[in-house]
């Protein structure tokens, strides 16, 4: 049963560290793909029952899009962003211009494009990980789905809750402050993952 | 009044009318509602796996394999009768399309696999079934009329 009880608040700052170098990475990388200001809140960390996951993000009925990365290696994870319906459309309409919104709705282009942004922002982060880490992190496609975000969320925390009942979110803002545009940041480490991160750079409990 | 019972994920919760039963958001999860017609005892559980196997994890209410027959004890302390009980489900979707190698996207399937398994061997007889697909859904379980409410963002709403 993992339920993060044994690990010290000394080693969850030192994971939320590794989290702000990493989340200043994804932030540098969307900028410049963006060509804006992109801003980052500095990474909380969170352990929560599973039921209170989606109140994170304004609740489980509330409808975002959430572009999820499954991260394999020695400490594998799981990166989700979730974007709320209004950014999504905004940073598409920056990528590609509003032909791909139609009737509110982002076309798979749309998609596609969002898609690939999130890579290159996980991308970014992971590569921040490894070279902190000297561990290796391989990162899945991308896929995206655009619903409600308890629906999102439990199925990216099923693939935790195997191992306990309470999720480690090391959470991260990103924000486009003159167009209101927000992303959210969650790295969810699978059960021993987190040791093993913070093994590898010598913090011990 | 009525009371709107909530329940969360991988959670359970058992009422009698008028009250209703609520989960918001399932996505791979299933929604398992148990019913009995004399009594009126509803119940509802928050499936989010198949089966507890042999990691045990504290909370029974998450895998199908033990949260049913968890329901099914809740439901006889107010009265219902195991031999009457019927069940309606919903949820167990595939909510992210284009993964491969991994169980994840599989994971829906395999809980509404796991639900029917366990209802069979408890010899609970699906009176409604509204699984798979790629959305979310949001259910709501009337006790009173055992009917099942189901809402969805891109594809309306109904009852069965």
């Amino acid at each position: 049963m993992q339920n993060f009880d044994n690990i010290s608040e000394f080693q969850l700052d030192a994971f939320r560290e590794i989290g702000t170098i990493g989340a200043g990475n994804g932030a540098t990388a969307l900028s410049q793909l963006m060509n804006r200001k992109i801003g980052m809140t500095v990474p909380a960390i969170k352990i929560l029952p599973f039921s209170k996951v989606p109140e994170e993000v304004g609740g489980p009925e509330i409808p975002v899009t959430g572009i999820i990365t499954t991260v394999e290696g020695p400490a594998p994870c799981n990166i989700l962003f979730l974007f709320p319906i209004n950014s999504a459309r905004f940073l598409v309409d920056k990528l590609l211009g509003s032909d791909d919104i139609v009737n509110e709705n982002i076309s798979d282009m749309g998609k596609s494009a969002l898609s690939e942004l999130v890579n290159i922002v996980t991308g970014a982060y992971l590569n921040s990980l490894a070279s902190f880490t000297k561990l290796q992190f391989t990162p899945s496609v991308p896929a995206l789905a655009i619903d409600m975000a308890g629906a999102i969320l439990d199925t990216v925390l099923a693939q935790i809750g195997i191992a306990g009942d309470h999720a480690l979110l090391l959470q991260t803002v990103f924000t486009e402050t003159e167009e209101n545009v927000t992303g959210h940041f969650f790295l969810l480490p699978e059960a021993g993952s987190l040791e093993k991160i913070l093994q590898s750079i010598g913090v011990k409990g | 009044m009525a009371k709107i019972v909530k329940i969360g994920m991988a959670d359970l919760n058992v009422a009698t009318p008028p009250d209703v039963l609520q989960t918001c958001g399932l996505g791979s999860c299933v929604g398992v509602c148990l019913w009995d017609n004399v009594t009126k005892v509803g119940g509802m559980a928050h499936v989010m796996l198949p089966s507890s196997g042999q990691g045990k994890s504290g909370n029974d209410a998450k895998f199908a394999d033990t949260a049913i027959p968890w329901l099914i004890d809740e439901m006889r302390k107010l009265g219902a009768d195991r031999l009457r009980l019927t069940a309606k489900i919903a949820g167990g979707a595939q909510m992210f399309s284009f993964y491969s190698e991994n169980d994840i996207m599989k994971i829906g399937d395999r809980n509404v696999e796991a639900v029917k398994t366990v209802l069979a061997q408890f010899k609970i007889r699906i009176t409604a079934q509204d699984t798979g697909g790629n959305y979310g859904r949001t259910i709501e379980f009337y006790p009173e009329s055992n009917k099942l409410y189901i809402r969805t963002i891109n594809l309306g709403e109904k009852f069965v």
